[in-house]
């Protein structure tokens, strides 16, 4: 199972950035391999539809959960419509969100926030 | 001859300067700042035409998409997505750019219009009113603005631009022969007026500065114009009275202690941008 962080930095220690659209990386956490790899966020530098973008990036990367702060209106849409599921966090440290998973701490996010939050 | 009036900082005076002008040169007044055109608020014109804006915007016939997500991949304004085996438009942030058409292999793409916003047209005083209106939730101006502006009157068009420096004031420069831009002395007057007038420098146009609720005192503006060598066509003061007559939303020209420094900007404008 893979879960999709929203993150400032490449790695576990980095901060989970509340923004969805406009982070700078994704942290993708496969759990049963306790493995991670990072992507560059392509919403960061797209002119407009970040939260679109994002989202297109971690539905081809097979994500079954994302963990964020917020997500706007079109980028709740398309998850929703790919039946994955979102976390709301705090922003600590992507070691300690995905902990906070697996613990079932996390609440889930049922709708989204306003548009263009992250801008 | 198409005059643009700019400002980079919003609410410097490009509608008082753009509605009063157009009165002194009768010339035709023509609001491009279409997210809040407010001109009309001012100049009242009786409206005789309206025309509505249509943008072209993809629509997938379901019975032929195969959903391949060439289309998706193809869009550069993130306006496709593909999920499920879906593909999912989002059509406000289409640009109508055609790529998702030609790059489906299927002929399952095909483009229908919808509209954004409306042109209005109308006379006040004897001078030609337009005005581009995009629609509430629209995110695009540029196609209201371009709809606006190809379609200008022969003679003097003064063309009331949108604030900011951004693709709208760019895209209403373009069809400008010369540029006015309205600043006033304060901090973040400058520093959008510096960011308006490397816009406008880009179009080779000749350009000048009326500085609005101007203290008449060598104040920052005028040691900026002096630094950088641009002409000022000249000044409005700051007055309580013109304060008053705005918040009215009445025309400081039809106003006898007022209408003199228009007349005044008139004629020096005509000295500072070649006239045609």
């Amino acid at each position: 199972m893979k879960i999709g962080l929203s993150s400032n930095g490449k790695d576990l220690d980095s901060t989970l950035d509340l923004r969805f659209g406009r982070c700078s990386y994704f942290i993708i956490y496969d759990i049963e391999k306790s493995d991670f790899e990072s992507i560059e966020n392509k919403g960061l530098t797209s002119e407009g539809g970040a939260g679109i973008a994002a989202s297109q990036q971690l539905i081809d990367e097979n994500v079954d959960v994302i963990i964020t702060g917020k997500l706007g209106p079109n980028a709740f849409n398309i998850i929703n419509k790919a039946d994955i599921k979102v976390f709301k966090s705090e922003a600590i440290s992507i070691k300690d969100a995905i902990e906070k998973y697996k613990k079932g701490e996390l609440l889930e996010l049922k709708e989204s926030g306003p548009a263009h939050h992250g801008m | 001859m198409n005059i643009a009036v700019l400002s980079g900082k919003g609410g410097t005076g490009k509608t008082t300067v753009s509605t009063n002008l157009a009165l002194a040169l009768k010339s035709n007044y023509v609001d491009c700042d279409v997210e809040e055109p407010n001109g009309f608020l001012f100049l009242k014109p009786k409206i005789d035409e309206v025309e509505k804006v249509l943008v072209d915007y993809p629509y997938i016939d379901s019975n032929k998409c195969i959903s391949c997500g060439s289309c998706v991949n193809a869009c550069q304004f993130n306006a496709l997505a593909k999920v499920n085996n879906d593909i999912m438009l989002f059509e406000k942030l289409c640009h109508s750019c055609g790529a998702c058409e030609i790059a489906c292999n299927h002929g399952a793409l095909k483009y229908k219009k919808r509209k954004t916003g409306t042109i209005e047209k109308g006379k006040s005083k004897d001078i030609n009113c337009a005005r581009g209106v995009l629609d509430i939730g629209e995110p695009m101006a540029v196609p209201i603005i371009n709809k606006l502006l190809d379609n200008l009157l022969e003679g003097l068009n003064i063309i009331d631009c949108p604030p900011g420096t951004s693709c709208n004031v760019v895209n209403a420069l373009k069809y400008a022969n010369g540029a006015i831009l309205v600043t006033e002395p304060t901090k973040f007057g400058l520093h959008d007026l510096d960011m308006a007038v490397e816009v406008v420098k880009m179009f080779n146009i000749d350009y000048g500065i009326i500085i609005n609720k101007d203290d008449g005192k060598e104040n920052i503006i005028r040691k900026y114009c002096k630094e950088n060598n641009i002409k000022i066509i000249g000044a409005i003061p700051y007055s309580k009275d013109i304060a008053e007559i705005y918040s009215k939303g009445e025309i400081l020209y039809d106003d006898l202690n007022q209408k003199y420094i228009f007349d005044e900007l008139a004629e020096r404008i005509k000295k500072v941008i070649a006239w045609s």
